[in-house]
């Protein structure tokens, strides 16, 4: 039964996976089990999507269905099965100032999330000065800025610049993506890597919080 | 290409609608030939000397050879897409640019005075921000709204209409817009939910109760606000317009003449949002292709009347969720392309041709979007593989494009230099080809912008 859900959830059969997490969790089968199969499930997705295979559709409809499953087995949580695995590394992410597109940014912050991540969103039109004082406060390993304006384009090499002043550059690794970026905007910013997709910045994430240790 | 053939067909089974804008017609052509005699005839244009005309003239067969692949131009035509960048060029900010039609006037007047390009893009994206404020518009933040007065307007992308409304918008695309979609986008519109259906005002005792809402004050205020916008866009458009009799006037043509959209993005832009529309291909897939068909006419249609309106040939199309990183080629065939296909088709029926501005990558779909009337369209890429467009679409359609925007806006005009160069050898060959940029100008580098003009001007002579 188990596997079914996992396989209703990578088939996209949405329905279906809903009812049959429902029912595994009625049956009074452990919540946290149940999560576990979802999180294989975005796990093979996610697979899917670095090899081309599956799309923005798979991606944005199997992070709903999670999300819909995780609603539903709130209510069947104890206390002591709360209790939150210990994160892989912290991301501090945000579109930078002057840009309000958020979904590219989002669906990386979904990616980080179910890979392990403890992510701090900042949102939308972030001012230099938030990106810092997160920073400070919550010390990451990775930094991730996202633009898709070319005008917003200053605007991350400025945050980048910012970041330098404070004296919080050495600190963090920062990557840099959305639709206005590329390998040269990277080299403009002063990053240190450009993703392409949101595949990449898990994997450029987990290179660097192994390298941090 | 066969396979989109099987599922529209496939679609379309046992259904007894009347399918149409899948074939060019006999006399595309001539309609064709017709209205580039119309865009070519300059009526109306106070051209500042004879040579001027001749120069809007000769710009605009340079473009013309290169849509109908009949013949090499002379030369490449260089038509960058001009976006926001004359605004920051002249020194005007987005809020002046929207607010005082002068200054954006000016701003445009000096883009093509100083940089030349072939064709400009005349500055009808600078919408006039007194009317958003009039309607108080939900759908954007402008300059004083929600950004900065530097920054350009951006979308709020929102579920602006649910899923289970589908089938309203289907039976009904107009009254949708009307009743629901237009109460939701704009603030002081909301009266206009209350407003009647139109169809069964058929008979005299079916006029009375349709004429009730029009009694309310509240309607009477929704009215009297697009009134006041409808007076302050037509001052608007009277600056574009003398705008763009000057800048014509010199001899320089505008690129674009109308736009139209995408059913696909028409659904996914506006209405449902981008999230949404993708989960619709596997929450509402019949829902979803229904919609796309049942606007089709609708775009066929205003593309046709907007390039009609100023006498040019180019409905600009930008297309926005077909791109190869948005969805499969499976689902590009069957929800993107079917519909975008008859809308090239009913424009170019008309004479038209189809500006299509694919945003980010169509590598691999360029073998599927090549499915169209030869010498009928312009491709426009930005993040596609050139050479390969050049070796596919090539073939069918002229070609336009790609030089990117961090190029322009991080690089040194060397690098511009050397990238053009690249291009212009890989996708000027013989003809066929439109050099432009791959989205608008806003960010570059002045510097670059002009090197990248006068540079591919002179290298893009044919020999």
């Amino acid at each position: 039964m188990p596997n079914d859900l996992v396989d209703a959830m990578v088939n996209m059969r949405e329905a279906e996976a809903m009812a049959l997490a429902q029912k595994m969790l009625d049956a009074g089968e452990d919540p946290l089990q149940v999560l576990e199969r979802c999180r294989e499930a975005l796990e093979i997705v996610g697979k899917q999507f670095e090899t081309g295979k599956y799309f923005l559709p798979e991606l944005i409809l199997s992070g709903e269905m999670l999300k819909q499953i995780s609603k539903i087995a709130r209510p069947f949580m104890r206390k002591e099965s709360n209790k939150k695995a210990e994160a892989k590394g912290k991301v501090v992410i945000g579109s930078v100032k002057g840009d309000i597109h958020d979904i590219g940014k989002d669906i990386v912050v979904f990616l980080l999330d179910i890979n392990g991540f403890e992510v701090h969103d900042l949102g939308v039109d972030v001012p230099a000065e938030k990106f810092v004082e997160t920073i400070s406060k919550i010390q990451p390993a990775v930094v991730g800025m996202s633009a898709l304006l070319t005008t917003a384009l200053e605007s991350m090499k400025n945050t980048v610049d910012v970041i330098k002043n404070a004296g919080l550059r050495d600190q963090v690794k920062i990557m840099v993506g959305g639709g206005a970026v590329d390998e040269k905007v990277r080299k403009y910013a002063d990053a240190d890597a450009y993703g392409p997709d949101a595949v990449a910045a898990v994997n450029l994430s987990k290179e660097w919080v192994e390298d941090k240790g | 290409m066969g396979v989109n053939r099987y599922l529209i067909l496939k679609y379309n089974e046992g259904k007894t609608m009347k399918e149409r804008f899948l074939e060019v017609t006999a006399d595309a052509d001539q309609n064709q030939e017709a209205q580039f005699d119309t865009w070519l005839s300059g009526k109306g244009i106070p051209f500042a000397s004879s040579e001027a005309e001749a120069d809007y003239k000769a710009r605009i067969l340079l473009i013309k050879d290169a849509i109908q692949l009949k013949k090499t131009p002379q030369r490449i035509p260089i038509c960058p897409s001009a976006g926001f960048f004359p605004i920051q060029y002249a020194g005007v900010s987005m809020y002046d640019a929207m607010y005082d039609y002068d200054a954006l006037a000016l701003a445009w007047q000096k883009y093509s005075d100083d940089l030349t390009p072939d064709a400009y893009n005349a500055p009808t994206t600078v919408v006039p921000g007194r009317v958003l404020d009039v309607l108080d518009f939900k759908l954007g933040r402008w300059p004083g709204h929600g950004v900065s007065e530097h920054s350009e307007y951006q979308y709020v992308e929102k579920e602006y209409m649910k899923a289970d409304e589908y089938q309203d918008l289907i039976d009904d695309p107009t009254g949708f817009f009307m009743n629901t979609f237009f109460p939701r986008i704009f603030g002081t519109l909301k009266p206009l939910q209350n407003m009647p259906l139109l169809p069964p005002v058929n008979e005299i005792p079916c006029i009375p109760p349709a004429l009730f809402p029009f009694g309310d004050k509240k309607i009477q205020s929704a009215f009297s606000s697009l009134a006041k916008a409808g007076e302050e866009t037509i001052r608007w458009r009277d600056a574009v317009r003398r705008l763009n009799g000057s800048i014509m006037g010199k001899g320089y043509p505008a690129f674009s003449g109308g736009f139209t959209k995408a059913p696909f993005d028409v659904i996914g832009d506006t209405l449902r949002g981008t999230r949404e529309v993708l989960m619709d291909i596997y929450r509402h897939p019949d829902e979803l292709i229904e919609a796309c068909e049942r606007i089709t006419p609708f775009m066929i249609k205003s593309g046709v009347a907007s390039c009609k309106a100023t006498g040019h040939i180019m409905p600009f199309i930008p297309l926005h969720k077909g791109a190869d990183a948005f969805m499969s080629e499976e689902q590009f065939q069957t929800f993107y392309w079917p519909t975008l296909r008859k809308v090239i088709i009913g424009l170019t029926n008309e004479g038209m041709v189809p500006q299509l501005f694919a945003e980010g990558g169509y590598n691999q779909r360029l073998e599927v979007i090549s499915d169209v009337p030869k010498g009928k369209v312009v491709w426009w890429f930005d993040l596609s593989d050139m050479a390969r467009a050049k070796k596919t679409i090539g073939r069918v359609a002229c070609i336009a494009g790609n030089v990117p925007l961090s190029l322009l806006c991080t690089a040194t005009p060397d690098d511009v230099k050397a990238y053009c160069k690249e291009l212009i050898d890989v996708a000027g060959n013989d003809g066929g080809f439109i050099f432009s940029t791959g989205a608008g100008m806003q960010g570059s580098k002045p510097e670059n912008v002009k090197t990248m003009i006068e540079f591919s001007k002179d290298y893009g002579i044919y020999q």
